[in-house]
């Protein structure tokens, strides 16, 4: 499957395991990956609060570049806040034609025009993995099921809420993917308060102690639940599960020292790649024990 | 006729017991509510649960619960709908959160929500006196923006289900802030910029929302009070340059100044600059920008240790290819004398244009 291709800004940035573990994965799920590296940054909110018609006309031009790549399917992102942010751009502009023709005209001068249509799509990886390979296609590619892995999903605001503008009418179980795919790689998934709830990462220079009491806390569930990692389809969710935790430890006063994944680190070691190709050393907090439980993996 | 399996969290502060969950079975037909349910079970099996009620419409906003985990009215909320998304079969109702339980289904509005409302002026503070003998006129189109927050019912939903709340009791919360809107935008209010200006200083403010859309997503009415934050942040930075202690001026020019600059966000100036009200230079050399620097240090030591972020990421960022194109349209919206807004709870999801919905003020600075 073709694929118009918007890594974002994060997984560019801070998270670069999370675009090489991408790259990694891509080919061994059959996905022809055409990199939008010309588009712009989703706002991640901050535009869209900053002035909207700013905001939607940039994600337009995001979408008027995905429309152009010759045959592909749809367009994918790998952030949840940029899925969440797109999608909200995306309800306005198919909404509301005058609206649309306005946004579009500052987008003229350099060619491009967002088509609103009912085909078009933009979806997150999780979304692509579940939706358009399938459950029973990706079990199929399991090299090396991740047996008695017990892995917390962390699924972020932005992908499951709000419901009626993501999609939830045509797929309702939106919410539940990320236990799917955790099953269906043949880890347990985890459950535990925190799965849906917010990371604090929009807050942490605004309110540092809501920011990082939020993080700990989640952390905090999914150890006390068993889990033996987590599991994010979000990088700014990993900046502050991950990068902040021994700063988030401070607030929730516990010891904390639990790795977090990028989801397609998970779904890479599941399909028989090392962790070292997925970047797993480039973690805050160490994956050491997860990579030994797949060494061990291999040698059983 | 169906049956349903009902689970509801019991509490009696008298009784010295904690709280438990008690099993009732009752049956009506699917398309009755969660309170019809809840009501039966008082009726046939159990008078003593407590549960506030009155018009059964989703008008008066009085049975505010959890439902299935959910923060909903129990009166909107079809009982058959709640038994399909059960878990483990049984429809789960249990008082709301971030708030006191009275007993059983009842919680302590008072106590959290009727505080946080009172918080933030809910009346009119008008600029002036209504001309002698009458009451003051407003054109209809210069209210519609304030509709959205004028359909609340005060049910609680939005606080109960409120994730910033959950950590910060202090937060003024999602239904406060929305109700504040609705006086920030009145065209007769003549406290604006004073009601803004408090509620961007409020270390609980409206920079404490963490943008989660749990508010959003469970608002009965479709108030959509984090829109409403999000409205009057936009006041507060572009039509007044309120700048904040909390740093909510600084985030929001940062952010905007580093995409015209170079298109992606640029992480490693995103803090720096958030401390200097979008100048780079100014946030390292401000005595508070520069304590909170110090307090990121050792994550931005950890960030490079683990080598994800490089000496040279932190220093250099790419520039988009078509960089112009960014900044001529970033320039293009931003010198227009009104800011576009396409409200769709006013235009409707299917879209009519009108013209009312389409603009917002752009602001008296």
């Amino acid at each position: 499957m073709k694929l118009a291709y918007w890594p974002g800004c994060v997984s560019r940035g801070f998270t670069p395991e999370l675009h090489g573990s991408v790259a990694k994965v891509a080919p061994l799920l059959d996905l022809e990956l055409v990199e939008l590296d010309r588009a712009n940054c989703c706002g991640a909110g901050v535009i869209a609060e900053h002035n909207q018609e700013l905001v939607d006309t940039l994600n337009a031009r995001t979408f008027a570049l995905a429309q152009d790549v010759q045959g592909a399917a749809g367009m994918m992102n790998i952030c949840s806040t940029c899925q969440g942010a797109q999608s909200e751009c995306q309800e306005r502009l198919d909404a509301s034609s005058s609206y649309r023709d306005e946004v579009n005209s500052h987008l003229k001068p350099d060619g491009l025009s967002y088509q609103a249509g009912d085909s078009w799509w933009n979806k997150n990886f999780l979304w692509i993995l579940v939706e358009e390979i399938g459950l029973d296609n990706l079990r199929a590619r399991v090299q090396r099921p991740l047996s008695g892995l017990r892995i917390a999903p962390f699924y972020g605001c932005y992908i499951v809420r709000p419901t009626r503008r993501l999609g939830f009418d045509t797929y309702p179980e939106r919410d539940q993917y990320l236990n799917q795919v955790i099953e269906v790689l043949g880890a347990e998934p985890v459950e535990y308060a925190g799965a849906r709830k917010c990371c604090g990462f929009p807050v942490i220079t605004m309110n540092r102690t809501t920011s990082l009491r939020q993080a700990g806390r989640h952390v905090a569930d999914a150890i006390d639940a068993g889990a033996d990692c987590l599991v994010t389809p979000c990088p700014l969710c990993h900046l502050n599960l991950d990068l902040q935790q021994p700063a988030a430890a401070a607030y929730v006063e516990r010891d904390l020292d639990l790795p977090v994944l990028h989801l397609p680190q998970m779904v890479g070691l599941a399909l028989g790649l090392e962790p070292k190709e997925l970047g797993m050393g480039k973690h805050v907090v160490s994956t050491g024990d997860v990579q030994r439980r797949i060494a061990q993996l291999a040698a059983a | 006729m169906t049956d349903f399996a009902l689970k509801i969290r019991r509490f009696d502060p008298e009784s010295g017991q904690p709280a438990y969950w008690a099993d009732y079975d009752v049956d009506l037909p699917p398309e009755r509510s969660v309170l019809d349910g809840i009501l039966q079970v008082k009726d046939r099996e159990d008078a003593s649960i407590a549960i506030r009620c009155s018009c059964r419409a989703a008008i008066c906003g009085s049975c505010g619960v959890k439902i299935n985990g959910q923060s909903a009215l129990a009166c909107n909320t079809r009982i058959g709908e709640a038994a399909e998304r059960a878990r483990n079969g049984a429809i789960t109702i249990e008082p709301m959160g971030n708030m006191p339980v009275l007993k059983d289904l009842v919680t302590d509005m008072e106590a959290v929500h009727w505080k946080k409302i009172r918080r933030v002026v809910p009346w009119l503070l008008p600029a002036e006196d209504p001309p002698e003998g009458e009451e003051y006129i407003v054109p209809p189109e210069s209210m519609l923006d304030v509709t959205q927050s004028m359909a609340c019912i005060q049910c609680g939903a939005c606080v109960s289900a409120c994730l910033s709340l959950e950590v910060d009791p202090d937060f003024i919360g999602p239904a406060a802030l929305a109700k504040a809107y609705r006086f920030v935008g009145d065209p007769r209010d003549g406290e604006t910029e004073s009601r803004l200006k408090d509620l961007a200083e409020d270390p609980h403010g409206i920079y404490d929302c963490t943008h989660c859309f749990a508010c959003v997503e469970v608002c009965p009415k479709d108030v959509a009070p984090m829109n409403q934050i999000m409205r009057l942040r936009r006041r507060a930075t572009n039509d007044f340059g309120i700048k904040d202690s909390n740093n909510g001026y600084g985030h929001e020019k940062a952010f905007a100044n580093i995409i015209e600059k170079w298109g992606t966000l640029f992480e490693a100036q995103l803090l720096p600059r958030s401390f200097g009200d979008g100048s780079l230079i100014k946030g390292q050399l401000r005595p508070s920008g520069v304590k909170q620097l110090t307090e990121s240090l050792p994550t931005v030591i950890a960030g490079l240790r683990s080598g994800k972020v490089s000496p040279k990421k932190a220093l250099v960022h790419p520039k988009l290819p078509d960089q112009k194109q960014v900044r001529r349209i970033i320039h293009e919206i931003e010198s227009k004398d009104e800011r576009l807004e396409l409200n769709l709870y006013i235009v409707g999801e299917m879209g009519e244009e009108s013209e009312g919905a389409m603009a917002e003020g752009s602001g008296e600075s």
